[in-house]
Parts: C-alpha cells; structure tokens; sequence
C-alpha cells in the first residue's frame, strides 16, 4: 500500500468529518439541550446552500454569500422554532418526528417552488480553485483545505463560547437541570430559541460549504442527515466534544473503509468475491460502528452529564 | 428519508356516480322538509300537494338523467396509465423530465389515448423498490390501471415489472433496461421503450475501443444497472481495465475514490453516474484537477440534468446515447420545439423515452379500438412499434427492448453560450441488445 495515499485518503476523511461536524453540532445541542428530535435539520442545511448558492451567482462574492445565508437561516430557523417547535417539547419524540418530518416535506416543496427542481449552477470560487501541494506528490484541492480550516475553526469557537461565556453557561445549565435554569430567574425560552436558530446557522454553514462539492437540489439535506444522526449517537448526544469526535470518527471510518477494504479483502478472498462484498460491507461500516458502540456504550463516547 | 407521497390523479373523474348519490340524499332531505312545512301552516294543503308531486317528478327525471349517465360513463371508460417515477428526493428533477413529457405527449394527443378519455396516476417511488412495488400493487387493485409505465431506476423496475405482468397487466417502461428483464425474464406484457442497460455501454465500449484506449478505470454506483454498465462496456472493449469500483447509490463525496483512481494512474476514466451523482461526480472530478489529466468518456452521465448544474466542468466530455435533442426527424424537432415551449427547459432522453411510451400505448388502444380487454390486440399492435418515435423509425427485437442507432454525443458550446450536447457520430446501427438470445419468447 502507498504510504502517500494513506495520507491522502486520511485528509478526506477528515474534511469529510468536519462536514458532518458543523451539522451534527447543531442537531446535537438542540437534543441534548432542547430534548428535541429534529428531523428538519438536513433542511436548514439544504437551505444554506441555495441561498448561499443563489447569493454567490448574483454578488460574486463567496463570502458574502456564505455570510448572507447564514444570517438569513439564522433568522428562518428562530422564526421556525416560534411558530412550530416551541409547542413541540413537552410532547413525545414521536410527535416531534412526526411534525419535523412535515417540515421537511415543506422546505423541499418550497425550495422546489422558489427555485426549481433542477440542479442550481455552482462553481468553486476561483479564488480556491487551485490545488494545494500538501506533500510532494499529493495535489490537494484548496477549496477542500478550506473546509477542513473553516470545520476546525468551528468547533474551537464553539469551544470558547461553550466553556467560556455566560451564554455557553447558561447552555450548559439548560441542558443539565432546565427547571433549575428556569428557576432561577433566566428566560429559558429565549435561550431555546437563540441555541436553535445557532444550530441552523450552523447548518446553514455545512449547505453554504457543500454547495460547490455537491448537487444543490430540493433533498440534498436528508442523505446527510442520517449519517449526522450516526454521528451524535456515537458521539453522545448533547455533548460538542462527543459531536467533533464522532464526526471525524465516521468520517474517517466511511472513507478509509470506501478506499481500502476492497484491496484488503481481494487480498484475503480474491479479487471477484472483493468486488462484490467490498462496496456493500464499505457502506455499512459507519452503521456496523455505531451499533457496536450502542452495544458496549449505549450514552455515546462523551455523553453531556445529566443530573 | 421516507417521504410518502399519494399517487396523484391528474384528471379529476368524472364523478357522476357520485352525482346520483349526492341527488338521493337531498330528496330524502327534500320531502321531510315539505311535510314539515305543511304541519306548520295547515292553510297551505293544496302547495303540500304539489310540492310533493313535484318533488315526485322530478325525482323520476333524475332517475332517468343518472341511468343515462350511468350508461355515458360506461360507454366512456377512460384508459388509465399508472406512470411510477421519483419525484421526489435528489432524484426528483429527472421525473419531473418525464412527467412533463407524458404532459406533452397527452396534449399532442389531444388528452385522448386511443381516442378514449386517459386518465394519469402518478406515483413517487423515492428511488425505492419497496415503494416502487407498493406503488404497482396499489395502482393494479385500487385503481384498476390498464398500464402501468415509467420507472427510473433498475433495482425498482426488477422488483415492479414481475408486479405488474403477473397481474396480466401491460407493463412500459420508459428507462430503466436490466438484464434479466431482457433475457430469461422477458414477458408478452412488458415492453420498453428505452433501451437494455448494455446497450448504450456497449457503444461506448466499441467507441474506446477504435480509440485504441486502454488502462481504462470504471465507476458506477453498485446497483443492478451499475453492473449492466460496466458488463456492456467490457463487452466491446477489449483493452485492459485498471479496476472497476462500486460505489454507493445516491452517494455525494466521490473524493475517497478519486484519490484511488489518481493512485492508479489510468489512461481514461469510464463513468456511469446518473441524475444528481453525476452533478457531483463531474465537479469533483474537475476540481480535483483530473478533467486535464486523464479524459472522462461517460454513459447517461453529462446530460440535460446535468449539464445546467456543472456548466463548463463538463466541456468537451463524450457520451454514448441512442436519442439526443439535435437528433434530426420531424417527430423529434416537434417534441424538443414544444417541450422548450411550454416548460422552458431542454429536455432529456428521460423525457423522449417516456413520451414514447404514451405514443407507444396510444398506437397500441388505437389498434384495439378502444376494446381495452383486448391484451393479445394490443401487444401485437406494440410489437409493430407503429407511432413517430422522437429516435426516428425504430423497430421492437423478440424480447421487446429497441433494436436501434446509438450515437456519440459531445458536451460542447452552444450558440447561446449554454452547455448542449451534440452529436459526432453513429458508432452502431440497428444494434440488438446481448441478451435477447435468452428470452424464450417467439412472435
């Protein structure tokens, strides 16, 4: 095995981790704080993209782009945690599925209305099309690099915000004892609000960032949406740090596993019988991971303390 | 993500059984009214009287105008198709392709079938076999469908043609083209209006091939037709394949496989990813700086759902494909003239496949005179493939897959400043499919 590809696949599976992460950030905190299931968080991503991919073919300027979609889903997720969600919490996850579940339904028709059902045109800014040489031999896409900067960079704001500041203490508060939180004089609903139109940024952050790797298309959220679901139930759900460190995980897993197993099976059963079971098992291993930390770790790797 | 949408009707019934039941429940409501009146006014007898012979005559009147009606709606059965596709999920944009070709294709006709009233229920299959075969059951029981067509995607078609034919119901479908159904699994009752899988492939194949090509590596998502794909290229070309690689179906990072395939340093790339893969795919591809390095030759990959989403990524990328909007014959220009028309988009093999389709099952009711009982009438009408296919004159093999041209097809410029596809040349004529040996079936 080429030692220089090994390196190569690990920066994928990273950049691809830091992807899930700045979704799996969001749907974590809103169930960890809000004990809310929320289905409707692969909208708001897909939401990001097309505004930020809309912005970015008018303006030209991809910065400003990401900017505006991530202020206006900011605004569209408070503005939806008012009108639908708020009357959701107390009620039974079932319930929650069942209404986020409508959401999605919504969003995508929406999208489909506003702008079609076909693919948007997207491109990669041309200031980051060029390619990195990240060790000799191995071109690596800027774009790309970028994302993995931008995905770190998250989490150690996070990070601060949610270790440093009164509003990560307050966070932190709401997600172990809200009674108490609420006891004590601060508006719970307000912070709810805040921490759930915070998590649709963040989202908005993934789409905006996706947007000219991937197809922007009414759906495009849902297909990633299940793999951030595996991400916080093996990282822990509630828990940042679990939500980082079960991102790169799968992502690492979900990668290393699409490009190696199948020269590592052919080895052990041969080449024909590889290229059947190689594909198949290669997109299992992040499913067959996550039952087995359900399995020897039901919490999570870092579940948020409760009391 | 499950999203479980209805079939939707597009042409309301006619409902005049519900007519009649809805003028029953106002008489009965009618005459306690009347006598109630009367016990309020008792100086009013003689308008009871007439009130209630009124009331008489007119429920006679009824009685006769809903006989009639009754046997008007029976004279006038309309023709029912069950056209099954995704419309909803990434996938969704290529049936919207297609259900606006079925549109076209029922306002060219008139909205009549056959000459007979048609009524269309579509069904979302969410690119699910499960769902897809719901589907089928549901429109064979419930709505009593004379003909179900469309179907996207192979693994679904496997799962819904057997459904459907086994029900004694005739089957169109207008992409999809296993293997299986084109060999041992052929059926009197299903036909398509597409092509076999291998086909197009195959010509891809023979195209690599004259190249003098080789080191070639393969991609296609790992399904029942990613597997078509690559057995019918390698049935033509006969230069060395590098490594085939499966990859997930609806997958969106491909970059874990592109780094392999730059480790393996081919000579060209052979690509089979449709619909909303392929937008990633080719962009990734281009951004990963290869589309310089190593060519991309591709099948159902860079069309007219793609190429609006990656623009010049896919510049100068060649195709096989048996149809393509610049394809020159009259039905063809009718079609892509009108379809620009009346929705404002270039449209797709997905969308002339499936306007064949309704031409394919109008010639077929046509021939039978409307007499829709009349299956052995109307399969041997469809076996003369007699209507303007948008491909030109084609005609049906023994296992009813299209023995038809294929041609090379490039990503190329337009006047306008668009990405079209245009056509190089014809690499097969009147190609059969490799499978139509196996089928058992002789007419």
């Amino acid at each position: 095995m080429n030692w220089l590809l090994v390196v190569e696949q690990c920066l994928n599976g990273l950049q691809f981790g830091v992807m899930l992460f700045l979704m799996a950030a969001g749907l974590t905190l809103v169930f960890g704080i809000m004990n809310l299931v929320n289905l409707a968080h692969g909208s708001l991503y897909m939401v990001g993209a097309y505004l930020a991919t809309a912005a970015f073919n008018r303006t030209g300027s991809f910065l400003a782009a990401v900017a505006f979609a991530l202020a206006a889903t900011l605004a569209i997720g408070m503005l939806v945690e008012v009108i639908a969600l708020r009357t959701l919490y107390e009620r039974d996850h079932l319930d929650q599925v069942l209404a986020t579940f409508g959401l999605i339904l919504f969003f995508n028709e929406a999208v489909a209305i506003v702008w079609g059902r076909a693919a948007l045109f997207t491109a990669v800014p041309r200031a980051l099309s060029g390619h990195l040489q990240v060790l000799p031999g191995i071109p690596y896409p800027a774009y790309r690099a970028v994302i993995i900067l931008v995905g770190l960079a998250v989490a150690l704001l996070l990070y601060v915000v949610v270790s440093r500041t009164r509003l990560g203490m307050l966070i932190r508060a709401g997600a172990s004892n809200r009674t108490m939180v609420g006891a004590l004089g601060v508006n719970i609903r307000l912070l709810y609000t805040v921490v759930f139109g915070f998590g649709a940024a963040l989202a908005a952050l993934g789409g905006a960032m996706a947007g000219p790797i991937y197809s922007v298309l009414p759906g495009m959220g849902e297909e990633i949406l299940i793999q951030v679901f595996v991400v916080i139930v093996i990282g822990g759900i509630g828990s940042i740090r679990g939500a980082l460190v079960g991102a790169v995980v799968v992502g690492m897993v979900d990668t290393l596993g699409r490009a190696f197993l199948k020269p590592m099976l052919s080895t052990v059963l041969g080449p024909s019988a590889a290229d059947n079971a190689g594909p198949a098992l290669a997109s299992m291993l992040i499913y067959i991971l996550m039952a087995a930390v359900l399995f020897f770790r039901p919490q999570g790797l870092f579940p948020a303390v409760r009391s | 993500m499950a999203h479980l949408h209805p079939p939707t009707r597009a042409h309301a019934d006619p409902g005049q059984r519900q007519l009649r039941r809805l003028d029953g429940v106002l008489e009965s409501r009618r005459l306690p009214a009347a006598s109630i009146r009367t016990t309020q006014w008792p100086g009013m007898r003689r308008t009871k009287e007439v009130t209630v012979r009124q009331l008489r005559i007119v429920l006679v009147l009824l009685l006769i105008v809903g006989l009639f009606a009754g046997q008007a709606v029976l004279a006038a059965e309309p023709v029912k198709i069950g056209f099954i596709t995704s419309l909803s999920g990434p996938a969704g944009i290529i049936g919207k392709h297609m259900k606006d070709s079925v549109e076209l294709a029922l306002e060219h006709l008139g909205r009549k079938v056959g000459g007979l009233d048609v009524e269309v229920i579509y069904g979302d299959d969410q690119r699910k076999p499960d769902v897809g075969k719901q589907l089928a059951d549901e429109m064979l029981k419930k709505h009593k469908v004379n003909f179900v067509s469309g179907i996207i995607w192979s693994n679904v078609m496997l799962a819904v043609a057997p459904t459907v034919t086994g029900a004694g119901t005739i089957m169109v479908g207008t992409n999809a083209g296993p293997h299986e159904l084109a060999g041992k699994m052929c059926s009197e009752l299903y036909f398509t209006t597409s092509w076999q899988n291998d086909q197009t492939p195959e010509a891809m194949g023979k195209y690599m091939q004259d190249q003098g090509l080789t080191d070639v590596y393969a991609m296609a998502p790992n399904y029942a037709a990613g597997k078509d794909m690559v057995s019918g290229f390698k049935r033509y070309f006969k230069g060395r394949v590098v490594d085939e690689v499966y990859t997930k179906l609806g997958q969106q990072d491909y970059q874990a496989e592109i780094s392999q395939l730059r480790g393996k340093n081919p000579k060209a790339v052979f690509v089979f990813y449709p619909g909303d893969m392929g937008i990633q795919f080719l962009k990734q591809y281009a951004q990963a700086g290869l589309r310089e390095q190593i060519p991309l030759y591709s099948v159902y990959t860079v069309d007219e759902i793609s190429l609006p989403a990656v623009g010049e990524a896919a510049l100068g990328n060649y195709e096989t494909r048996y149809w393509s909007p610049d394809l020159k014959n009259e039905a063809n220009a009718k079609y892509v003239g009108d379809f620009k028309k009346k929705f404002g988009y270039t449209p797709s093999f997905y969308g002339a496949q499936s306007y064949d389709g309704i031409l394919l099952i109008d010639s077929a009711v046509r021939a039978v005179r409307g007499d829709l009982g009349n299956k052995k009438g109307m399969v041997a009408a469809m076996r003369k493939a007699d209507f303007r296919s948008t491909r030109g004159k084609f005609s049906f093999n023994v296992n009813h897959t299209p023995i038809q041209n294929f041609y090379l097809l490039r990503a190329v410029k337009g006047a306008g400043g668009d990405m079209e596809m245009q056509i190089q040349k014809t690499v097969f004529e009147n190609h059969k499919d490799a499978y139509y040996q196996e089928c058992p079936m002789k007419w």
